[in-house]
């Protein structure tokens, strides 16, 4: 090939939490890492520094630091007898474009999914039976279990949560319930690196009204860190200041875990590291014997086109779509087919499910401008499993959490006590009460794939390098509609309890899914790793079971989605994979789980 | 240290103007006698050196620093660093063992002239050297120096160090009445081993070419030794045993830990200091670092005291809070191991052109081992005023127990226009 770059021990595509995650473990193992990423460099001082005040116009609301939809999207439709159209603008989804990814511009929610949360199939059946497991399949959940369990991940969650700084109060420390903690919370080895962030009005009110109705709040797990800390890597991070500039921005000053703030430092003054910026990988290619892969082929931004690097071991660490649509474009694995069920690769997509109910509070102070990305209490007493659901029409739940994530003046000019004109200086007098009055009560809720809803390609639809876009097919099921109509009454309650004397509520579900409206970026699946070769693409250790030197991980590793915050999870799965890799596949390259 | 070779360059040049007439007066310092312990046969390109000797000498290449200079870009030790002086431009030479373009025709002789007297393979070295301590190196550390130096890679890399120097600063033999009047051809004199801290500091260091005032010619002031100095935009802070102003509250350890790491916990090197940090400081022993903070703190004492504080403007605190606490704390207490407090941090009260100069152009600190963020301090030259500056500067040195003269706003904008630096947003056109 005209432009082929030295061969490298590992190729690494996109360089978010994952690739940087990855690439310091392998690294540190002696390996020769070349990052391939499609986005820009970026640093804290001379990108985000705190001499220039936080720019909601730029960053929040024209969403600067994401990819642009005009460059390259992905076509949407709610059932395959639709013809999916492509999308100009995805409320939805935050797709990172720089070094770093998401994890720059991410609020910083830190989050260990619960032990449920791995085996929803094998749970299912052992606390309510086979029939109720069957009969959940057969209205078309694909229910399974991950191929690990919590405790397999809990060693690679620690050492996340300690590259990151994470702050918190563990509520399960080595079986041991905690005050103050989530007592529904999987064991913890250790307490959080950091101390939680202190309570807001709103926050401490949340606090007392949901202890006196018997539920048991705890402060939530958060990338914004409760003092100045150094990292197991060297690095030194600071103390939060409560700026509330988190999600869609860079922190300024050293905050905010991210790969700037907790990896990069350290990562790119490695000898064997390099990272090709504003990079696009177009696609894996394929050994002769079709086993393996032999690099990834790539255009670059040095105007030289078309360029490919060889490498032993390919990672895909892109966006969970993106990882996908990677896969399906390399030709690795069967493309899923749900009138079939054949096929692996873009099965189990799926989103979250979420409401909120945001309360009036007249007279109140809720300063919302004292705030960070993930400032919040929450209860965890209706999430998951950790309720009884033997007569209850769904399964699964939600994380109801009071946030205290932003006081963003053009992104709250919407939050309106009911009744308040929408326009004039009776707008003006309405939203500058509401600004201060409002509270939100936000509902993160589980969620489970079903047979209907994946990912494929586009049969119409191209980007600019002629490759088709990646097309999702996705829907609300029924039993996580029911589930958030649950959660969301129990939510009303709360804040009725809590003195609202006015409330909205946002639920999403009431309507088909579109793109433009929804609560949370966390889609998942499509890739999803397990234990069985014919219902996942990736095996325990996000291994394809098709070429065994292909990697990835991702939020696409995920065959159903928890009441939480997908980024540390997705971390811990990063160094469970690099340390498989280095410890074993590299000594003994083939598949590291036996179909 | 590049304004040192500013200042050496140019008033070595004027120096000889006034001393070029003095023939024979100059034998002594041009007198090679001290070289007769080197070899005068083989060349650097076809020495064979002894891999132990070489590995020491690396680690005197450490200690002088030299990549700072010879290691800029066109390979390592191939040259190529442009200094500008007000009297023409000095381009650093390429030192890889190319016979062609680089040392490789030298002797050992040759290079022990060159290193520590100034005589070099094309006439007479500018001061921009600082020969003028390398002379303190003892023979065992040049032959290991030279055993390295035949290990670089050898890289073509044509220089013509002196083109951009005009009549008649182009003429090397000048150097001859500078170094009459200003260079000790003499090596150290104490024990390099007993008194290693002072050996390291006087000699390959070379602390004082930075942190040492010069008198009108640029030679060092040898009444002012370590007592602070202005380099290039910058403030080398006193650094003698003086408690109000230098390292003297300091511990040991602590100082120890600086020159390896480019902090202490409270200060954050910066500027040059950084640089001289992460390429040197950092590859010497903890033994040896140790030694040279024992040492700095036995440095007679400068005499040097707080002065009277500045009155802080009302408008001062809030500009703090606003502008700098995100990092630097609201009681000044920084981010251990990436951002400097201000608390207690002596470095801040003198001469304030390193508080300047980083409130215009920025800084980053060193990324060393031990501190390994290398945050970075954004500009805030397009932010604020010459006035704000000055005045957030005085919050700063006059709070949390500092004590410090107010900034004139007019020093501000001198050094905004040395610097290039943007003008602020407030000033611009409507």
């Amino acid at each position: 090939m005209a432009n082929e770059r030295p061969k490298a021990d590992v190729v690494i595509v996109g360089l978010g939490w994952a690739g940087s995650v990855m690439a310091e473990e392998l690294t540190r193992a002696g390996l020769n890492v070349v990052a391939i990423e499609r986005g820009k460099w970026r640093d804290t001082s001379t990108d985000f520094p705190p001499a220039v005040d936080p720019d909601e116009l730029k960053w929040h609301t024209r969403r600067q630091m994401l990819a642009a939809p005009s460059r390259e999207t992905y076509t949407f439709r709610n059932r395959s007898s639709q013809t999916a159209a492509p999308t100009r603008e995805w409320s939805a989804f935050q797709f990172g474009e720089n070094v770093g990814g998401a994890g720059t511009h991410w609020a910083g929610m830190s989050w260990r999914f619960s032990p449920w949360d791995f085996e929803v199939a094998t749970r299912t059946e052992d606390r309510y039976g086979r029939a109720r497991l069957d009969a959940l399949r057969a209205e078309g959940l694909l229910l399974q279990d991950w191929g690990i369990t919590y405790d397999d991940l809990a060693e690679d969650y620690d050492r996340f949560e300690r590259i990151a700084g994470t702050s918190g109060i563990a509520g399960n420390l080595n079986g041991e319930i905690r005050p103050g903690g989530n007592p529904f919370e999987g064991p913890r080895s250790r307490d959080y690196p950091t101390p939680p962030l202190k309570d807001s009005y709103w926050m401490a009110r949340y606090r007392d009204t949901t202890t006196r109705m018997g539920y048991h709040p705890f402060t939530i797990p958060a990338g914004n860190l409760g003092q100045a800390y150094v990292n197991p890597l060297g690095v030194s991070m600071g103390p939060c200041t409560y700026c509330g500039f988190c999600d869609f921005h860079g922190c300024g000053n050293y905050s905010k875990s991210s790969p700037q703030a907790c990896i990069l430092p350290v990562l790119m003054r490695r000898p064997n590291f390099t990272v090709l910026t504003e990079t696009q990988a177009l696609n894996a290619v394929k050994s002769e014997d079709g086993k393996t892969v032999t690099g990834v082929r790539y255009v670059g931004s040095d105007g030289q086109g078309e360029g490919f690097q060889p490498a032993d071991i390919v990672i895909f660490t892109a966006y969970q779509m993106d990882n996908v649509r990677l896969m399906l474009l390399s030709r690795i694995g069967e493309q899923y087919d749900p009138s079939t069920m054949q096929g692996t690769i873009g099965r189990n997509y799926n989103y979250q499910t979420c409401s909120s109910v945001t309360g009036y509070f007249d007279g109140a102070k809720m300063n919302p401008f004292i705030s960070a990305g993930a400032m919040a209490v929450q209860i965890d007493d209706l999430n998951g499993d950790n309720f009884d659901h033997a007569d209850l029409d769904f399964i699964g739940g939600a994380g109801m959490m009071s946030v205290q994530t932003q006081g963003r003046p053009i992104a709250l000019a919407n939050t309106l006590r009911p009744g308040t004109s929408r326009w004039g200086s009776g707008w003006k007098e309405g939203f500058s009460k509401s600004y201060n009055e409002a509270a939100t009560l936000f509902n993160q809720g589980t969620s489970m794939s079903t047979r209907d809803a994946y990912l494929s390609l586009d049969p119409t639809y191209e980007d600019r390098f002629g490759q088709p876009l990646l097309r999702i097919t996705f829907d609300w099921n029924r039993n996580d509609k029911a589930m958030m109509r649950h959660i969301t009454d129990k939510a009303q309650a709360i804040m009725q309890e809590a003195g609202a004397d006015a409330m909205t509520t946002d639920l999403q579900t009431e309507n088909s899914w579109n793109p433009y409206t929804q609560l949370s970026s966390h889609t998942i699946g499509g890739l999803v790793m397990g234990a069985d070769p014919t219902t996942s693409a990736l095996n325990p250790y996000c291994q394809s079971w098709d070429c065994h030197n292909v990697f990835s991980v991702g939020a696409n590793c995920f065959p159903n989605n928890a009441g939480y915050n997908p980024t540390v999870t997705i971390g811990a799965l990063a160094i469970r994979a690099a340390k498989a890799i280095h410890s074993t596949y590299v000594n003994n390259p083939g598949p590291l789980v036996e179909a | 240290m590049a304004n040192w070779k500013k200042i050496g360059a140019g008033a070595g040049a004027i120096a000889a103007v006034a001393a070029i007439g003095a023939g024979t007066w100059a034998y002594e310092t041009l007198e090679t006698s001290r070289s007769d312990v080197a070899d005068d046969n083989v060349t650097l390109a076809t020495f064979e050196a002894n891999p132990e000797a070489a590995e020491r000498g690396e680690y005197v290449m450490r200690m002088g620093d030299c990549a700072a200079c010879h290691t800029r870009g066109q390979g390592e030790m191939a040259g190529g660093y442009e200094i500008e002086t007000p009297f023409g431009k000095l381009v650093s030479s390429n030192i890889t063992p190319d016979t062609e373009t680089g040392i490789g025709k030298m002797t050992e002789r040759d290079f022990f002239n060159a290193l520590r007297q100034g005589i070099g393979q094309h006439g007479l070295l500018y001061p921009a050297m600082p020969y003028t301590a390398y002379a303190k190196l003892t023979d065992a550390d040049m032959h290991d120096l030279w055993a390295y130096m035949s290990t670089v890679e050898p890289v073509q890399n044509d220089i013509d160090e002196n083109a951009g120097m005009p009549f008649p600063f182009n003429i090397r033999l000048a150097m001859a009445g500078w170094d009459m009047l200003f260079f000790k051809n003499e090596g150290f004199d104490g024990d390099p081993v007993a008194d290693r801290g002072r050996y390291i500091v006087d000699g390959a260091g070379h602390c004082s070419a930075c942190h040492s005032p010069r008198n009108i010619l640029g030679a060092e002031q040898g009444s002012a030794y370590l007592h602070g100095a202005n380099v290039d935009g910058w403030h080398a802070p006193d650094i003698t045993s003086n408690a109000a102003m230098g390292v003297g509250g300091t511990s040991a350890e602590d100082l120890a830990r600086y020159l390896g790491t480019g902090t202490d916990g409270v200060a954050v090197a910066s500027g040059p200091m950084a640089e001289a940090v992460q390429h040197s400081l950092q590859y010497l022993t903890v033994d040896d670092r140790l030694a040279m903070a024992n040492y700095l703190l036995s440095v007679e004492d400068s005499g040097a005291e707080r002065t009277a504080p500045a009155k802080i403007a009302d408008s001062a605190e809030l500009a703090y809070e606003v502008n700098c606490s995100a990092c630097h704390g609201l009681n000044g207490e920084g981010i251990v191991n990436a951002v400097p407090a201000f608390k207690g941090n002596n470095a801040l009260l003198a001469d304030p052109s390193s508080l300047i100069h980083v409130m215009l152009n920025g800084a980053r600190a060193p990324y060393t081992e031990g501190a390994r963020t290398a945050a970075g301090m954004p500009s805030f030259a397009w932010k604020m005023d010459d006035a704000q500056i000055a005045s957030v500067l005085d919050y700063v040195r006059n709070s949390w127990g500092n004590q410090a003269a107010a900034i004139a706003p007019a020093k501000v904008g001198r050094m905004r226009e040395t610097l290039g630096a943007s003008q602020p947003i407030s000033a611009l056109p409507e």
